[in-house]
């Protein structure tokens, strides 16, 4: 083809070889191997974990499942002439529900009337100041709140209320402080992505704003505020240092606000280290990361069933 | 607010219904601007607090020098100096894996059982508590693999937690890029994977990398994960010996290091030295910092690397 | 049944009849067309489509918006493979050969057919860069080469005397109608056979838009081109050869002199006349 331009047509044609189809292919493979990885890390960590829990269960000396859920007492180090060790882990279940559900009590209602500040009566701070500030807080190390709640909550605690202040309130209140940054920031989410028709068609009859507030946007935006609140109770539910901290670390029901107590991630942190691999004692460890594990899943059920999650609610996983 | 015009319908309502709505609705606002300035007045007064509290320990001596056994004025070099390196060794495993599974999810992946498996799987990752992976880290890299507590096996537990936000992010970056740019890439014989290398990875590179450096703060601080998988101790370490196989060295990755967060926790159960809250009040004030700093930095990278693509 | 009398009303009119056609009226055609359906997923975009495309003349594709234009253009460089749940049946030949054929590189399909956008889609990247993409992609290296296909397609496309002193800026900061000719000189590199330009002006001011019809004046005669636009005067001027396309079908086809004077079907006259529904 004489008149087409003379620099394409014959270099490209010499040019195409197999290098690209290669190339192509490689990478497909690289990016396929990397989605792949991720199912077969979440299912390693599983089955490693489910296996491990296990074995409590099994062997010469199985513990009883039953007793491992719904007896409270545990002592591990019982000698047989106590009786032989303890492994009923009720306590510590207990404990992680009352210290996450105080947590979740105090931070959603103040989270979800400042979501309601950020996305309904003030939007454009609440896009210039107040997410910002929230998604910095986000980010802080739980050892960090673990850390205030030590050296500032605890002595207070103890100071007005009396008792040791290492108490069920003293790790509610810590935990409280630290998802409500994420129960905010998701509320605030689920408040902005509803259409703008429905506050202009709440207005448009008259309604004022609290009215258009509590009687259309909240209803509206339940689910995913629901979706924030549980991720929030997911995330008070697994932490562990900053619970262990301020806690106080002693086997007891949740009796009172006022009482040190111990929770499933605080007993994991202080004795797997210290057990001996393979014992009664380090397998009924085990079993309580199972039963956290299961737990956490259980938390990812009730999201999925709350409803299809929007991308932005990850982050705060 | 909309003040006349909600007069003007009170001609029309009865009056003493509209008036209390009216009231009701001036009390709510009152309500939620409390809460909301509630909220930021307590979130600033704990930072303020933990940097307050801290400060006297904000200096060069303090970050630098080593802690001391028994004795006041020690630092936290070390602990610093294996935050930084675990973060580094954690970023470099994480992201080529967390960007490859991003542009499978964004670019390959069709409907079907195994994208459906990776999402589950991402979700799960992303909603295990990091005290979890913690001990799966225990369990693989130190009981199975015996590599001991060391900086290889937190590594390889901060990885499992980055992978699910960075993949997500590198996912939602990817999408975010016009599909415009796509097609004319197609549309002049460009392979699949040369439009993704040279024309929309690029294009994602400013809302990647702002993700990484947010998620790699995060990671600065972290310490559940880390208990059991890269220690609760630091060897002495040599800072004039940088061959990685050295035990002492610094950057030898089979040695135990206890990370600053994790000493931020643990320098108060075993309280040796006699200033122990002092040292805690300086490593919490040093971690929130940086992670404002990270924080910041994604912030304005971000933004300056968007506007240097538009420009350019 | 109401159902019954929908069907009917939205029923495409009936196709162009065969003997009719100008596929045997134009010797040498570059690409040829044969009984070409195309379904989204459970519904029809195209019709039995079937005509011939006359080697290095412009023919423009004319009709309502949503007539399947837009999609006609995109078979022929394989455009509509990126779209899950497309299914096409029939054949189209470029230069004897069917496109759809397993040994067809689709890549080399593409590299010999060339595409501009509705909406222009520079690169973020310079505007050298920009045009030497496409033989960066295919391996090129030699800067003189690339040097002196960066000159000719920005001549080729009336760009090069407005960016010859800011080739390495970016492209983004130019005006559309510069973008849309960069995106023309970007296809040119690449020195394709044909050169698909779907609706090149219809985000461009009057100004810019004369410029870019000069230039596809200009082109004819080298290039095959082929033209969607809705503006009837644009394809009255540009084009050689006119076909007009209604809901799915290929209402008729011809020489673009005849077709805006003596529209031999009902509906082709009340499009152009603009007497349309």
């Amino acid at each position: 083809m004489p008149d087409l331009p003379p620099s394409g047509q014959s270099i490209l044609r010499s040019a195409r070889g197999s290098s690209h189809f290669l190339r192509e292919t490689l990478g497909r493979y690289y990016a396929t191997l990397c989605g792949d990885l991720i199912i077969l890390l979440t299912v390693t960590m599983v089955a490693f974990i489910t296996f491990k829990g296990l074995a409590a269960f099994t062997g010469p000396h199985p513990l009883s499942p039953l007793k491992f859920l719904f007896s409270s007492h545990w002592q591990p180090d019982a000698g047989p002439d106590e009786g032989g060790p303890q492994f009923g882990t009720l306590v510590f279940l207990l404990g992680s529900v009352s210290v996450s559900g105080l947590a979740v009590l105090l931070a959603a209602p103040l989270a979800i009337a400042a979501s309601i500040l950020i996305s309904v009566i003030a939007p454009r701070a609440g896009e210039n100041f107040f997410r910002p500030v929230l998604e910095l807080f986000t980010g802080i190390p739980s050892v960090v709140y673990g850390w205030v709640g030590l050296s500032l909550l605890v002595p207070f605690i103890r100071n007005q209320f009396g008792g040791l202040g290492f108490s069920l309130l003293a790790g509610g209140l810590v935990l409280a402080l630290m998802i409500l940054p994420t129960i905010t920031t998701l509320a605030t989410d689920a408040l902005q992505n509803l259409p703008g028709s429905l506050l202009e068609g709440s207005y448009a009859l008259g309604a004022t704003r609290w009215q258009t507030i509590h009687r259309i946007l909240l209803p509206a935006a339940r689910p995913r505020i629901l979706i924030g609140v549980t991720l929030g109770m997911t995330r008070a539910f697994g932490e562990a240092l900053a619970v262990q901290m301020v806690i106080g670390n002693s086997v007891r029901l949740p009796d009172s606000l006022l009482n040190p107590m111990s929770t499933i991630t605080s007993v994991i942190t202080m004795d797997m280290g210290n057990t001996v691999k393979g014992s009664a004692w380090n397998n009924a460890l085990w079993s309580m990361s199972l039963l956290l594990l299961a737990i956490t899943f259980g938390f990812i059920v009730i999201i999925k069933r709350l409803g299809p999650q929007d991308t932005k609610n990850g982050n705060h996983f | 607010m909309a003040t006349t015009s909600d007069l003007q319908t009170d001609r029309h309502l009865g009056q003493g219904n509209h008036k209390s709505a009216f009231r009701t609705d001036r009390i709510a606002t009152g309500i939620f601007y409390a809460a909301g300035i509630f909220l930021v007045l307590l979130l600033f007064s704990f930072a303020g607090y933990i940097i307050y509290s801290g400060r006297a320990s904000l200096n060069l001596h303090f970050l630098t020098t080593p802690p001391l056994f028994m004795q006041k004025g020690g630092g936290v070099g070390p602990q610093l100096f294996n935050s930084i390196y675990l973060l580094i060794l954690a970023s470099t495993l994480s992201v080529p894996l967390g960007v490859g599974a991003g542009i499978y999810m964004a670019e390959y992946a069709r409907p079907s059982g195994l994208t459906r498996a990776i999402r589950l799987s991402l979700e799960t990752l992303s909603a295990l508590p990091s005290i979890v992976v913690g001990l799966f880290g225990l369990l693989i890299f130190i009981n199975i693999l015996g590599w001991g507590f060391s900086i290889l096996a937190g590594a390889m537990a901060l990885t499992i937690l980055n992978l699910p936000v960075i993949t997500r992010v590198a996912e939602e970056s990817i999408k975010n890029v016009p599909p415009s740019l796509k097609e004319g890439s197609l549309a002049l014989g460009a392979t699949h994977w040369q439009t993704i290398w040279r024309l929309i990875l690029p294009a994602a590179t400013p809302g990647i990398l702002s993700g990484v450096i947010l998620v790699t703060g995060r990671i600065f601080g972290e310490a559940a994960a880390l208990l059991f998988t890269a220690g609760m101790s630091s060897p002495p370490l040599n800072f004039s010996d940088w061959n990685p196989l050295h035990y002492a060295s610094p950057l030898n990755p089979l040695r135990p290091a206890e990370t600053l967060a994790v000493y931020t926790w643990k320098v108060n159960s075993e309280g040796l030295a006699p200033d122990a809250r002092q040292i805690a009040d300086g490593s919490a004030a040093v971690l929130i910092i940086t992670v404002f700093l990270f924080n910041i930095l994604a912030r304005y990278l971000g933004k300056a690397l968007q506007r240097r693509s538009r420009a350019c | 049944m109401s159902g019954r009398q929908d069907e009917q009303t939205l029923h495409p009119p009936r196709p162009m009849n065969p003997s009719s056609s100008p596929i045997a009226t134009i010797t040498d055609p570059i690409v040829e067309v044969r009984d070409l359906n195309l379904y989204y997923a459970a519904s029809q975009a195209l019709r039995g489509i079937s005509l011939d495309i006359p080697r290095k003349k412009v023919t423009a594709l004319i009709g309502p918006s949503g007539c399947g234009k837009s999609t006609f253009i995109r078979c022929l460089n394989r455009m509509n493979d990126l779209i899950d749940h497309v299914r096409i049946e029939g054949e189209i030949k470029l230069d004897g050969q069917d496109i759809h054929d397993g040994s067809v590189d689709v890549i080399a399909l593409r590299r010999r057919v060339g595409m501009v956008f509705q909406k222009w889609n520079p690169f973020p990247k310079s505007i050298y860069e920009n045009v030497i993409y496409g033989l960066r992609v295919a391996g090129v290296k030699e800067r003189a080469l690339l040097d002196e296909t960066v000159e000719k397609s920005l001549r080729r496309a009336a760009l090069w005397d407005e960016v010859k002193d800011r080739l390495h800026q970016s492209a983004m900061g130019m005006s559309g109608g510069q973008m849309q000719r960069l995106c023309i000189a970007r296809a040119i590199a690449v020195a394709p056979e044909i050169i698909l330009m779907d609706e090149p002006c219809s985000a461009l001011d009057p100004r810019s838009t004369s410029r870019i019809e000069e230039l596809i004046r200009e082109l004819q005669g080298e290039y095959t081109i082929i033209i969607v636009t809705h503006n009837m005067q644009q394809a009255a001027r540009v084009s050689d050869f006119t076909a007009y396309f209604y809901l799915g079908s290929l209402i008729e086809y011809g020489l673009t002199k005849r077709i805006f004077t003596t529209p031999r079907r009902k509906e082709t006259e009340d499009y152009i006349t603009g007497r349309f529904g």
